[in-house]
């Protein structure tokens, strides 16, 4: 049954997609909704196809690349819906809702199986140390969002060319306070998540930092953010420089998640 | 019945006309009074706004009311009538209706889509209502033009952006700065563009307004009907900072803010966006700042452009609002000519079955040994009679009502059977909407 789901999930996420590209280019109203809709209607179907696989499986769907793959993609677009709705931003989805049916089509490359947990991390803190990581995760792909956005409508503003797209897209200040937003809300998600991963690690392995690829990336992950979140605070930074170190962090986090999985070996390691 | 206009609008006719035949709003009792006791005019409106003066009336007469009020415009003003006649239009029947629901709509404005037009009409309605010189028709007509202009607004982007270059400067601070009602608007020297872009800033919940000029007298006097901040202009760059948006519009001969100026102002602001707006020419701010990070420089040109391309957004969007108006047409046509058919066929039934009980009595009275249930049967002979002779008359005025012909079998029948106007005492005035 998750598998029917998870086909759902696909298909919707690509009708959303579609969507929400078009309502780049048409001005047909209407499609800004349907778009929305569609991808309400995905998430849904995706959580299902989640909550199925966790109740068969006893432990958070997360053990496989598959498995987080498409986790990261429900995330993903979980906290783009409830962003959207807050700052009435719909023309963000086509810069966001893409990422996540990458994500979701690039999962379904992977085997499906359900195995059993390594018994060595079976504990409480498997849930809190993914969970944490993947919402700081979303985070950052929404961030990265609105800075990609950012930058595009610096570019209309600095041409004069002020056609249809700069129209649909929300003021400069508001696609810089949810990039700004998102940080705040990522980055100390991403701490907790380094933090509990490491005590869960003194749990299960007996150290709580043995310098493995993934933990080794996250750090660099977290020192990006850092930085940002720290020039942001005291010097005021904003607008290009910002977006630009959001995008510049956002493809390290995707190294980190994905690149050092698939071809850093260690103990993180989908095996 | 029928709708007439007569009318001039900035079309037909230049200012100086058109403030000769403006009739003033705090005295429009005495024209409407003149123009209801005009032969044959049963309703009147005046519109009279510094771009058009039209009359809407209801008549029977559709040549010679047209006739009678162009008259009443050029005498009321004391014109010559070959003077003001070329310069009106006249309008009946569907085209009236047309004309009205465009006027309604702004697709007849000078700038088309701007709304103003809508509230005059209804502050004109309002005094027609007031003196009671709008009755059934005219209500219920310009009800419908009231409604068909929000239709037009609500489904069609019309109105949507701006026409003027004030008004594009402000959309334009929106979409750089978001709200506005935290952004402080610098003004450097002063121009009438100036001062209107600063006046639709704050119109627009910008916060608070300062103004520099060469001659602080000047400066602070312009301060003072803004309520804002009076700078010396040597002090310029000791506030420039604070400023979200800076309009400037000096008559210096060279640049007052060059790309170093703005780079540091930015830094001082901890890269808070700053709007550059320059209406100079030859220009204040060197093209160089929209190259600073943070800086967005537009100058009057570029305004202009985007005023060119929304207005002719706005054409386009015109044409689906004539749409709008057609489809509108025939539904109130519709109304307007069934509106008189009903009452006229109740009005003839009365006047025959008022001949036939005067008859029937007269008979009856005279005959002197009625035989038993005659008076009965006479009853039902004469009722048949009557019955048998409108069915037809009846049958197509109904039918009339729905081809559109209807006010000639109206009128044909109402002089034939000489029967009073259905309308006549206007019943009370029903409002919808």
């Amino acid at each position: 049954m998750s598998q029917t789901f998870f086909y759902l999930t696909l298909a919707l996420y690509s009708f959303a997609t579609l969507a929400y590209l078009a309502y780049i280019i048409r001005t047909t109203s209407g499609l800004g909704l349907w778009a929305n809709r569609c991808a309400l209607a995905g998430f849904t179907a995706h959580l299902l196809s989640t909550i199925h696989r966790f109740s068969s499986s006893g432990h958070l769907p997360i053990t496989n690349m598959h498995e987080s793959l498409s986790f990261f993609a429900l995330c993903i677009v979980g906290a783009y819906l409830l962003f959207e709705r807050k700052y009435k931003a719909t023309i963000l989805g086509a810069f966001i809702v893409p990422i996540a049916l990458i994500l979701v089509i690039y999962s379904s490359a992977f085997p499906t199986v359900i195995r059993d947990l390594n018994p060595a991390l079976k504990s409480n803190w498997l849930g809190i140390h993914t969970i944490m990581a993947f919402v700081s995760y979303a985070m950052f792909t929404i961030a990265f969002g609105a800075a990609v956005a950012y930058l595009i409508q610096q570019y209309f503003l600095k041409k004069k060319r002020l056609g249809a797209l700069f129209q649909k897209l929300p003021s400069l200040n508001t696609l810089d306070e949810i990039s700004y937003r998102c940080l705040t809300i990522g980055f100390p998600l991403l701490t907790i998540a380094i933090i509990s991963g490491a005590i869960w690690a003194e749990k299960a392995w007996g150290t709580y930092w043995s310098w493995d690829p993934k933990e080794t990336w996250s750090l660099i992950t977290w020192f990006i953010f850092a930085a940002l979140l720290h020039s942001r605070l005291t010097t005021g930074w904003r607008g290009q420089r910002a977006s630009l170190l959001t995008i510049a962090g956002f493809l390290i986090m995707l190294f980190t998640f994905i690149g050092v999985n698939l071809w850093l070996p260690g103990l993180h390691a989908y095996k | 019945m029928n709708i007439i206009v007569v009318g001039l609008s900035h079309k037909t006719a230049t200012v100086g006309i058109r403030e000769k035949v403006a009739f003033s709003a705090n005295q429009i009792e005495k024209p409407l009074k003149e123009l209801l006791a005009l032969e044959g005019i049963i309703e009147g409106v005046i519109v009279s706004t510094c771009n058009r003066v039209e009359i809407y009336a209801t008549t029977r007469d559709i040549a010679g009311g047209i006739a009678r009020i162009k008259r009443f415009m050029a005498e009321y003003h004391h014109l010559a009538f070959a003077e003001l006649e070329p310069h009106l239009y006249s309008y009946h029947a569907e085209s009236a209706i047309r004309h009205v629901f465009r006027v309604a709509s702004s697709l007849d404005s000078m700038v088309v889509g701007e709304p103003q037009i809508l509230g005059q009409i209804k502050t004109s309605y309002g005094y027609a209502a007031e003196y009671k010189s709008s009755g059934i028709i005219l209500n219920r007509f310009l009800h419908k033009a009231f409604s068909v202009a929000k239709r037009v607004r609500t489904e069609t982007k019309i109105a949507s952006s701006a026409v003027s270059v004030a008004f594009a400067a402000v959309e334009l601070a929106k979409k750089i700065l978001g709200d506005l009602s935290d952004k402080i608007v610098m003004l450097i020297g002063a121009g009438e563009m100036c001062e209107l872009a600063a006046k639709h800033f704050l119109n627009s919940g910008a916060k608070g307004v300062m103004v520099t000029n060469r001659t602080f007298e000047r400066a602070e006097r312009l301060a003072e009907e803004f309520s804002g901040e009076a700078i010396r202009f040597e002090e310029l760059f000791e506030h420039l900072h604070r400023a979200d948006i800076v309009l400037s519009s000096t008559g210096a001969p060279h640049c007052i803010i060059g790309p170093k100026d703005a780079e540091e102002v930015i830094k001082k602001r901890r890269f808070k966006p700053v709007f550059f707006i320059d209406i100079a020419v030859p220009r204040d701010i060197d093209p160089k700042v929209d190259d600073v990070e943070n800086a967005y420089l537009f100058t009057v040109d570029h305004l202009q452009e985007i005023v060119q391309s929304n207005l002719a957004q706005r054409s386009l969007e015109a044409e689906k609002a004539e749409e709008i108006v057609t489809q509108e047409i025939g539904q109130f046509h519709k109304w307007l000519s069934t509106l008189e058919v009903t009452p006229t066929i109740v009005a003839l039934r009365g006047h025959f079955d008022e001949i036939r009980r005067t008859e029937l009595d007269k008979t009856i009275s005279n005959w002197k040994e009625l035989p038993p249930g005659a008076e009965k049967r006479l009853e039902g002979l004469t009722m048949a009679i009557m019955n048998k002779l409108l069915h037809t008359p009846t049958s197509l005025l109904k039918q009339a009502g729905q081809g559109g012909r209807v006010d000639l079998y109206v009128d044909a029948v109402r002089q034939l059977f000489d029967l009073e106007s259905p309308l006549h005492d206007t019943e009370e005035l029903e409002l919808e909407e």
